[in-house]
C-alpha cells in the first residue's frame, strides 16, 4: 500500500469496527479528499460518518470537540497544517485542556489529521512543518509517520486514543519514499518494504520510537521525510549513524533515544521546520539532560532555516541529504 | 482634481448614549408592546423570521398580565419554582460577592438581572440535552437543582472542589447535570454546542444541544463557525445570544449591535430567529419551548436574542461607574425579571409580598447554610487546597512517563 491506501485502510477499518467513529473535513466526503486520502469512505459507510464541511477549521474541530463530548470519536482533516491556525484557539484551549479542566467530566478523544512538509513546491502555505506548535501545548499527543505500515498502526492507536491527537502526514511521502535526492527518480511504496501493509487491525502503539537503521557512530534523531533524508546521508558518507524515527513526537519515547545516545555518544537532530524554538530544540534539550556525561561532540541540528518556506529555492531551504551528511561529519570531528 | 471630489473620509467609532453622569437612551432598543409579535408554528423558515429578529417577542405587558400568542400555559406552580429558582440564583450571588470581598474566593462573577433567561430555558428543556454556557447562566445549574455545596467548593477551590482546584471559581462543570465544561476562552463552546448536537442526530438520539454566547462574543469567529454548522447540518441546537448591552466595558454597538439585531445574523444565516424580552419569564419559557420543540422535531437550528441589561457589574474585577452611569440598571426600560414576574403571580392571586419576604428569608438561609458547610472543606483563606500532585493528573487518560518525572520532582522540590 502507498501511504494514502494505508491511512485510508486504518479509517475504512475504524469507521467499520467503531459506530462512533466519524470522518470528516473539507472535500473529505464525496469527493474523497484533495489527497485521495478518504476516497470511497461515504460510499461504503454513508453520508452520516463521512462527510464534507464547511471551508472553517476552527469549525471543523470546534464541532468535533461537541462530538466527542457527546460521545463520539471524530476523526477530522485540515487539508494542509498550513491551515490548521484558524483552528488553534479549538485545539488548544479546548481540545488539549477539556479533560483537565472538568477532571475528567468531559473529554476529547479526537483526531485531527493535517498533511505536513516541504519538498513539494509548495511554496509558504503549502509546505509547513508546525509540530512544535502542537507539541508545545499540554494535553495533546503529536504523532508523525514516515511510512505506511506505520501510518496505518498509528492512525489506529490514535483514532482509540483517548486524548485529542495531531496526526500530520508528510504529503511528500504519501506516494513514495523521499530521500532529499530531488534529482533521482522517486520509487513508489511498492518496491519498499515498510509498503507491505497488512488488510486487517493491527496497532503500533504511541509513545513508541523505531530505530531505521541500526548503527554505532552517531544517533540520529528524525521524523517524518527526514528518516529517508538521514538515511541517503548516512549512505553518502559512510558514516555508520543510528537512526531513530520518533513516531510520536510528544509524548515520545524517552528511552530509545536515550539508549541510543549513551551509545553512539553523538547526537544529530533533524526537521524540515524552522529551526528557533523549533522542537529539535526540546530534543537537543533532552539529550543534553539525560546523556550529557556520555557525549563526547556538541549536539548538532539540521533544520529548515528561519524564513517562510520559499518557493523557488524550495532545495536550498529543505534540510537535504547533503546539509545533514556536514552536520554529521561536524559530529564525527568534534 | 479627482480629490476634491469627495470630502475626506471618516472612521465611525460607536458610543453609547449614556456614560457617567449622563443618562443612556435606551430608544435603540427597538422596543415592541407586549403580545404584539406574532408566534409562527414551529415550522416556520428562517426568512418568515426575520420580522420576528427585529421585533421583540414580549408576554408580560406594563401590568404583568401575560397576553398574545406566545403567553405559555404555565401552572402557577411551575411558575413559583421559577421564581424560586431566579431568586436563590440572585441570593446566591449577593452572598458569593460577599465572600470575594472577604477573600474567601478569588474571584466571582453575578448575573444579576439575567436571571429569567437561564432558568426558565433550563425548564423548557429536558434530562440529557446538553446546555454548553458561557460564565454567566449559572441559574442553568440552580435550575436543574445542583448542590450549592458542591457549586460553593468550587468556588472556593477547596479539598471537595469537583474540579480539584483546576479551574478559576464560575468555571463549572456538570456532565449528569448537562452542563459543559466553562472555558475561559469566549465562543469557543458556541460551535461545540452545534457538533454536540450534529452527533445526536447522527446517532439518530432525540436529544438536542443548547449554545450560550454573549453580545461581545458574537464578534469571535466561532459565532460565526457556530451559525454556519448548524444552518449546513440542520443541527437541533438553540443558538442563545445573551445581549445584556455590555462586554466589560463595551457597549454592544461596538460588537456589531447598532442599526441591526444579534437576532438577525441569525436569519442571515439561514436559521429562523427570534428576539426576546430577556427580563420576561414568561417569553423566555415560551420561546425556548418553541426553539426546542422545532429542534426535536427536526425542524433545525433557532438563534435566539435575549436582550436584558448586565445590571452588576463584569466580574468582582470589575467597576462600571467608569464606563457608564450609575443608575442605569434603574431606567432599563425591560425591568427586572424577578420584580415581574412576582407582579404577574399576584395579578393571578397566586403570590403576595409576604411570601416573597418570607422566601426570600429561607433562601437567605439556605445560601448561608451551604457556604458554611462547604469552608467545612476549606477555602483560600486557610490553603485547604486539592494536593499539588492532582495537578498531573487528567492532563492525559493515563499520565505519560514526563509528568510522572515531573511529579516526582514536585513531591522532592516541595
Amino acid at each position: 500500500m502507498t501511504m494514502i491506501q494505508a491511512l485510508r485502510s486504518a479509517m475504512d477499518l475504524m469507521l467499520e469496527r467503531d459506530p462512533n467513529v466519524v470522518v470528516y473535513g473539507e472535500d473529505v466526503g464525496y469527493f474523497g479528499g484533495v489527497f485521495r486520502v478518504t476516497e470511497g469512505l461515504q460510499a461504503k459507510h454513508g453520508r452520516t460518518r463521512v462527510f464534507d464541511a464547511p471551508i472553517s477549521e476552527g469549525g471543523i474541530v470546534g464541532t468535533a470537540i461537541g462530538m466527542a463530548a457527546y460521545g463520539l470519536r471524530p476523526v477530522v482533516e485540515i487539508q494542509f497544517a498550513d491551515y490548521s491556525y484558524p483552528a488553534y484557539d479549538q485545539i488548544v484551549s479546548e481540545a488539549a485542556r477539556l479533560r483537565h479542566r472538568s477532571a475528567g467530566d468531559f473529554t476529547a478523544p479526537i483526531t485531527i489529521r493535517m498533511p505536513c512538509g516541504g519538498g513539494i513546491y509548495g511554496g509558504q502555505t503549502h509546505s509547513q512543518s508546525p509540530e512544535v506548535l502542537y507539541t508545545h501545548v499540554c494535553g495533546l499527543r503529536t504523532v508523525m509517520p514516515s511510512n505506511p505500515y506505520d501510518a496505518k498502526g498509528l492512525l489506529i492507536s490514535a483514532i482509540e486514543c483517548e486524548d485529542p491527537v495531531i496526526f500530520l502526514e508528510p504529503k511528500r511521502l504519501y506516494n513514495g519514499p523521499f530521500d532529499g535526492h530531488h534529482d533521482r527518480p522517486v520509487v513508489p511504496w511498492s518496491k519498499h518494504p515498510r509498503g507491505e501493509v497488512p488488510e486487517g487491525y493491527y496497532t503500533v502503539p504511541l509513545e513508541s520510537a523505531a530505530v531505521q537503521r541500526p548503527g554505532s557512530d552517531l544517533t540520529v534523531l528524525a521524523y517524518g521525510t527526514m528518516v529517508y533524508v538521514a538515511e541517503a546521508a548516512a549512505a553518502d558518507t559512510g558514516i555508520d549513524a543510528e537512526i531513530i524515527d520518533l513516531r510520536s513526537l510528544w509524548p515520545l519515547d524517552l528511552d530509545t533515544i536515550v539508549e541510543s545516545v549513551k551509545k553512539t555518544g553523538r547526537c544529530v537532530v533533524v526537521h524540515e521546520a524552522t529551526r528557533t524554538s523549533g522542537f529539535g530544540a526540546e530534543l537537543v534539550a533532552l539529550v543534553q539532560e539525560h546523556c550529557f556525561y556520555h557525549l563526547e561532540a556538541p549536539i548538532e541540528r539540521v533544520t529548515g532555516w528561519d524564513t517562510p518556506y520559499p518557493h523557488a529555492q524550495e532545495w536550498a531551504y529543505f534540510p537535504g541529504p547533503k546539509r545533514v551528511g556536514a552536520a554529521m561529519r561536524r559530529a564525527m570531528e568534534s | 482634481m479627482t480629490q476634491h471630489d469627495f470630502k475626506p473620509l471618516r472612521l465611525h467609532v460607536p458610543e453609547p448614549t449614556g456614560r457617567p453622569g449622563y443618562p443612556t437612551d435606551f430608544s435603540y432598543l427597538h422596543l415592541a408592546p407586549a403580545g404584539a409579535a406574532p408566534r409562527p408554528p414551529i415550522q416556520a423558515r428562517a426568512s418568515d423570521t426575520a420580522d420576528l429578529a427585529a421585533s421583540l417577542v414580549r408576554v408580560l405587558d406594563d401590568e404583568h398580565r401575560a397576553v398574545g400568542p406566545w403567553a405559555p400555559q404555565l401552572d402557577p406552580e411551575r411558575l413559583r419554582a421559577g421564581l424560586r429558582a431566579m431568586l436563590v440564583t440572585r441570593i446566591f450571588d449577593a452572598r458569593m460577592l460577599i465572600a470575594q470581598r472577604q477573600k474567601k474566593l478569588s474571584f466571582y462573577m453575578q448575573c444579576l438581572g439575567e436571571e429569567a433567561i437561564a432558568v426558565a430555558h433550563s425548564m423548557a428543556l429536558r434530562d440529557g440535552d446538553m446546555c454548553f454556557p458561557s460564565y454567566r447562566q449559572q441559574g442553568l445549574l440552580i435550575a436543574h437543582g445542583v448542590p450549592l455545596v458542591e457549586m460553593i467548593c468550587q468556588l472556593l477551590s477547596n479539598e471537595a472542589d469537583p474540579l480539584k482546584g483546576r479551574q478559576l471559581p464560575v468555571m463549572y462543570s456538570r456532565k449528569r447535570s448537562g452542563f459543559f465544561s466553562i472555558s475561559g476562552n469566549l465562543a469557543t463552546q458556541f460551535v461545540q454546542a452545534v457538533g454536540w448536537a450534529m452527533a445526536s442526530a447522527i446517532k439518530g438520539d432525540t436529544k438536542i444541544a443548547s449554545g450560550w454566547i454573549g453580545d461581545g462574543s458574537t464578534a469571535e469567529p466561532d459565532f460565526h463557525n457556530a451559525l454556519t454548522f448548524a444552518h449546513v447540518y440542520r443541527a437541533p441546537v438553540i443558538l442563545n445570544v445573551v445581549n445584556n448591552q455590555w462586554a466589560i466595558s463595551t457597549f454592544q454597538a461596538i460588537a456589531g449591535g447598532e442599526r441591526a439585531t444579534f437576532a438577525s445574523r441569525g436569519v442571515g444565516a439561514g436559521i429562523a430567529s427570534l428576539r426576546v424580552d430577556g427580563n420576561d419569564f414568561l417569553a423566555v419559557f415560551a420561546a425556548s419551548q418553541w426553539a426546542a420543540e422545532r429542534a426535536r422535531h427536526n425542524l433545525g437550528p433557532t438563534l435566539i436574542e435575549w436582550v436584558t441589561y448586565r445590571a452588576g457589574a463584569h466580574s468582582t474585577s470589575d467597576d462600571p461607574s467608569k464606563y457608564r452611569p450609575a443608575d442605569d440598571w434603574q431606567r432599563f426600560p425591560l425591568g427586572d425579571p424577578v420584580a415581574r414576574l412576582e407582579r404577574h403571580l399576584e395579578g393571578l392571586g397566586e403570590w403576595s409580598a409576604g411570601q416573597g419576604e418570607q422566601l426570600r428569608k429561607e433562601i437567605e438561609a439556605e445560601v448561608i447554610a451551604a457556604q458554611k458547610e462547604a469552608e467545612r472543606h476549606g477555602t483560600l483563606l486557610d490553603g485547604r487546597v486539592p494536593p499539588a500532585d492532582s495537578m498531573f493528573e487528567d492532563v492525559y487518560a493515563q499520565m505519560p512517563a514526563h509528568l510522572r518525572r515531573q511529579r516526582e520532582q514536585s513531591r522532592s522540590e516541595s
